[in-house]
């Protein structure tokens, strides 16, 4: 079995966001990045898929070569081989059509890759590159097994859950499930050697064209503070969450 | 010309986001100039869609559509919106509408913005304010496509009156067996909870409960508030609570009307997920927990002595206020 992992590069999740140049551009100062936690749960499972079904894991990104201490730590956790597209990635569609070329090059069984990336949450690129390479699709899953060419798999639905079965090729949108938080890997000095020797392949984009554009940015307005409400006088708190705030 | 919503129903019965995404197209319209129709699947009282905006509905009756099928209904959708000439399409935020939005997205060659927070701030070029960074920020977002998907992110425009006749049309979009690709084999979802996705309120408790067997005073008050439970991240991986309760930035988002934190300190990633919520009440022994910088309301206290307490009241509030 051939899998591919498609790996988003994304702020560490205690990053504090600001904004540069009249806040169109993500200021990256100072700013940690890792790979995509949904990701992060597909290529663990990914990882399941090699040790006991034999199955070669290739990794992929669209990015420019800052993304590449990104790759290298999805190699040492154990990826075999890495590609990166050599091109900033734009938006959804961008992103999914340039996947679309090596996942059809490759000719993998099996495409992970995450609900949505914690930067843009923009939850589209798994679904339109299904959608690009006519491969089946299954979003918010949970739980994967395959056998031969059948997955059966469980989608996190609204209120519960759902299991389905599907036929490979396919493409997953994974999420926390996939496996166990306590399953992820933090590579080893022998992961992180091996890692160094392992094939990181930059290819040129075919210049797929964008649908969207993000304009610019703004942060949250500041909030005022919290009303301090004594436990002495809980009426007090109803009273406010009743007439005030209208939620109750 | 007419702007499509997607209202999603559930056993025939409407769901809550569907009059809010109507209400939204319809401000969309009104922008445009245009009308609504909406597209329902199976759905019992179409006409409560007017109610909100809508001039027709599109309904598909068709026993193969039960179970939802992503690639099915974005096939139906996509078929809708060329029937109505439909230059901007308008869908909710469930994991379903999710599901189906990319594939809808690539089947009109239309370009999608999801978790949008407001109408457009113009029609031309069409550019809409999005949440990003997980509600760490907003992202103006313009789309560039003839076509444009619009995911609306729950509870952020609101539910809007504004009386229309909807006329009801029945509508059989041509699928076919391949469209089914992926195949329903059992749904398990709890008939009788709120779900965090449809809850108006959400009550959720953290580590500072110490144990799961502290979860039944948490229970109570969702049950007397008619709201869901939910609970941080630690307390998930512990197995204190089903993982579906997490919420946070890599857990489920919350955006309801009103979010009840008890025992949870407020760390980034937890508030990131949850920040959408309208109101925030925090209930912490520890008057430095960082929740309290996030929240309107706040109770410095033990939970083990306030929420048993906080329970009685609201019941009582509850007797005299239904
Ligand atoms: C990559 C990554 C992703 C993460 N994603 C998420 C996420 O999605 N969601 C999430 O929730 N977390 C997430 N976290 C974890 C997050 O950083 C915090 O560790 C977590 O939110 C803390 O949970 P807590 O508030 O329940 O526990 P704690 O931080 O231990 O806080 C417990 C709180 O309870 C209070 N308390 C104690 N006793 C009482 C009492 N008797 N009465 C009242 N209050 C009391 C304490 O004062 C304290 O503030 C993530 C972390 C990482 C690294
Ligand atoms: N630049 C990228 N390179 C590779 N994969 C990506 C990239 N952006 C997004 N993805 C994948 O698509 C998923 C969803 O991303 P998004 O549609 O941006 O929310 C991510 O979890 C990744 O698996």
């Amino acid at each position: 079995m051939k899998i591919l992992v498609c790996i988003s590069h994304v702020p560490d999740t205690t990053s504090k966001i600001n904004f540069t140049d009249n806040d169109t551009q993500f200021d990256t100062n100072g700013v940690q990045f890792v790979i995509n936690p949904n990701d992060e749960f597909g290529l663990t499972r990914a990882m399941w898929f090699k040790e006991k079904q034999n199955a070669t894991v290739d990794i992929v990104n669209v990015g420019g070569a800052e993304t590449e201490p990104t790759l290298r730590k999805a190699l040492a956790i154990g990826a075999d081989s890495a590609i990166r597209i050599n091109t900033e990635a734009l938006d959804g569609f961008q992103v999914a059509k340039e996947l679309s070329v090596i996942a059809k090059e490759g000719n993998y069984d099996l495409i992970i890759a995450g609900r949505e990336s914690i930067d843009y949450n923009g939850g589209m690129v798994p679904g339109m590159l299904a959608s690009l390479i006519g491969a089946s699709f299954i979003n918010t899953c949970i739980s994967l097994e395959i056998e031969g060419d059948s997955a059966t798999a469980i989608r996190e639905i609204d209120g519960g859950k759902e299991t389905v079965t599907a036929k490979l090729p396919l493409v997953i949108g994974g999420q926390k499930g996939l496996v166990e938080e306590s399953d992820l890997r933090i590579p080893n000095m022998r992961g992180i050697m091996m890692a160094r020797k392992k094939p990181l392949d930059v290819k040129e984009p075919q210049g797929a064209s964008t649908e969207t554009k993000a304009v610019s940015f703004e942060k949250p307005a500041p909030k005022g503070a919290v009303k301090l409400i004594s436990p002495d006088n809980l009426d007090e708190l109803i009273d406010l969450l009743h007439n005030e705030a209208k939620a109750i | 010309m007419s702007v499509l919503v997607y209202t999603e129903a559930e056993e025939g019965k409407f769901k809550k986001t569907s009059y809010e995404v109507v209400s939204y197209a319809r401000g969309i319209a009104d922008m445009m100039n245009t009308t609504v129709t909406a597209i329902a699947v199976n759905a019992d009282n179409i006409s409560e869609l007017g109610a909100y905006g809508a001039d027709k509905v599109l309904h598909i009756k068709n026993d193969k559509l039960n179970a939802f099928n992503a690639n099915a209904y974005a096939k139906a959708i996509a078929q809708a919106a060329n029937q109505e000439s439909s230059k901007v399409i308008v869908i909710s935020s469930s994991a379903n509408a999710k599901y189906l939005a990319p594939l809808l997205a690539m089947d009109l060659n239309a370009g999608y913005a999801s978790n949008v927070v407001a109408l457009p701030e113009s029609a031309s070029p069409f550019t809409v304010k999005r949440t990003a960074f997980t509600n760490k920020a907003f992202n103006h977002t313009k789309i560039t496509t003839d076509i444009k998907i619009v995911g609306l992110s729950k509870n952020s425009f609101g539910i809007k009156e504004s009386q229309k006749d909807a006329s009801e049309e029945s509508f059989e979009p041509s699928l076919k067996d391949a469209q089914f690709d992926v195949e329903v084999k059992s749904v398990d979802k709890a008939k009788d909870k709120v779900t965090i996705a449809d809850a108006e309120i959400v009550v959720s408790g953290g580590r500072g409960l110490k144990g799961p067997e502290n979860w039944s005073m948490v229970e109570e008050m969702a049950d007397i508030l008619g709201a869901a439970t939910a609970c941080s991240k630690p307390v998930s991986d512990m197995g204190w609570r089903p993982h579906s309760e997490h919420v946070g930035q890599t857990g489920k988002p919350v955006a309801s009307n009103l979010y009840i934190a008890i025992g949870i300190s407020g760390a980034i990633q937890h508030l990131a997920g949850i920040n959408s919520s309208k109101v925030k009440v925090v209930i912490n022994s520890d008057p430095e927990a960082p929740f309290f910088k996030a929240a309107d309301y706040g109770i410095v206290g033990d939970a083990f002595d306030i929420v048993p307490r906080l329970n009685e009241k609201l019941k009582e509030f509850k007797a005299n206020n239904s």
